[in-house]
């Protein structure tokens, strides 16, 4: 127990150096990624699909990125402030005498929730399927709308 | 198949110094390879790639697809799981193609490439005549 406490750094973050540079290495990855894509830095909830999600004064817009799938075998569900979209990729088999030199397309069933910043409008929930992205728009309800304030 | 949950995968990102002019990211596409006795075929998921965006050269017995993606979105983000780029894939064939034969497809997001091998890459069936 005793030698232990010497080898470990303190407890307290001041002075352990190597949280200095987690910390630096954290940013540095953030420049990185800001150079590379124009994005906000990355975090996601690790379920499929991955999703991107913007907005605007008036609506939220979600995308995932679903290759080869069709619209019948996707199901897309909204309440006032989550989406829920799942659905099964199926993959067709190819005839059996063939080789495979790399497999590395997935075929499945998916299901995920995403919760929004704020409530939508169920009733005028768009979505639309095209080259293997999925695009839905969602419009935030009236009272979640910034409203212009004219000055008198 | 049945009852298989998809795993997330992060995309991979190419790297590809001296080989491409545009700015990056690029990331390199799942890719199914397969082949039976007359074709290769070459399955990619490409999403967000339209069939006017896509490029696939044949260049010496090298494959060469380059697929090209909107980057723009509306508004400014909220969450951001995926990073777009264009996508790049780039490898040696071992066996000749015929090249007049290739055809190329491209449906929601997936390229189909099917690669006729010409005829003397072609398993020619040995008889073994018995003495």
């Amino acid at each position: 127990m005793f030698p232990k406490r010497f080898i470990d750094f303190p407890d307290w973050n001041v002075g352990n150096p190597f949280l200095d540079f987690e910390r630096m290495r954290r940013d540095m990855n953030r420049l990185a990624e800001g150079f590379g894509s124009g994005l906000p830095s990355f975090s996601t909830a690790g379920v499929f699909p991955l999703t991107n999600v913007t907005e605007d004064n008036n609506n939220y817009y979600v995308r995932a990125e679903l290759p080869g799938m069709n619209t019948r075998d996707i199901e897309i569900s909204a309440t006032d402030s989550s989406l829920s979209i799942s659905g099964q990729r199926i993959i067709a088999e190819e005839k059996d005498h063939v080789r495979y030199h790399r497999r590395e397309r997935e075929a499945g069933n998916f299901s995920r929730m995403i919760s929004l910043p704020g409530s939508v409008d169920t009733d005028k929930v768009e979505a639309s399927f095209m080259d293997g992205i999925l695009k839905i728009v969602l419009p935030k309800s009236e009272a979640m709308k910034p409203k212009r304030i004219e000055v008198k | 198949m049945e009852g298989k949950d998809i795993q997330v995968q992060e995309k991979k990102e190419v790297d590809t110094q001296g080989e491409l002019t545009q700015e990056g990211p690029f990331f390199v596409p799942n890719i199914d390879i397969f082949e039976d006795d007359n074709n290769i075929a070459l399955i990619a998921d490409m999403p967000g790639v339209s069939k006017d965006n896509i490029d696939i050269r044949l260049e010496d017995g090298r494959l060469r697809i380059q697929g090209k993606v909107s980057k723009e979105a509306p508004g400014k983000y909220v969450l951001s799981e995926y990073s777009i780029g264009d996508y790049f894939s780039n490898f040696a064939l071992s066996t000749a193609i015929d090249q007049s034969g290739i055809q190329a497809s491209m449906k929601n997001g997936v390229l189909r490439v099917i690669l006729p091998k010409s005829d003397k890459s072609k398993p020619k069936k040995i008889t073994i005549t018995s003495n």
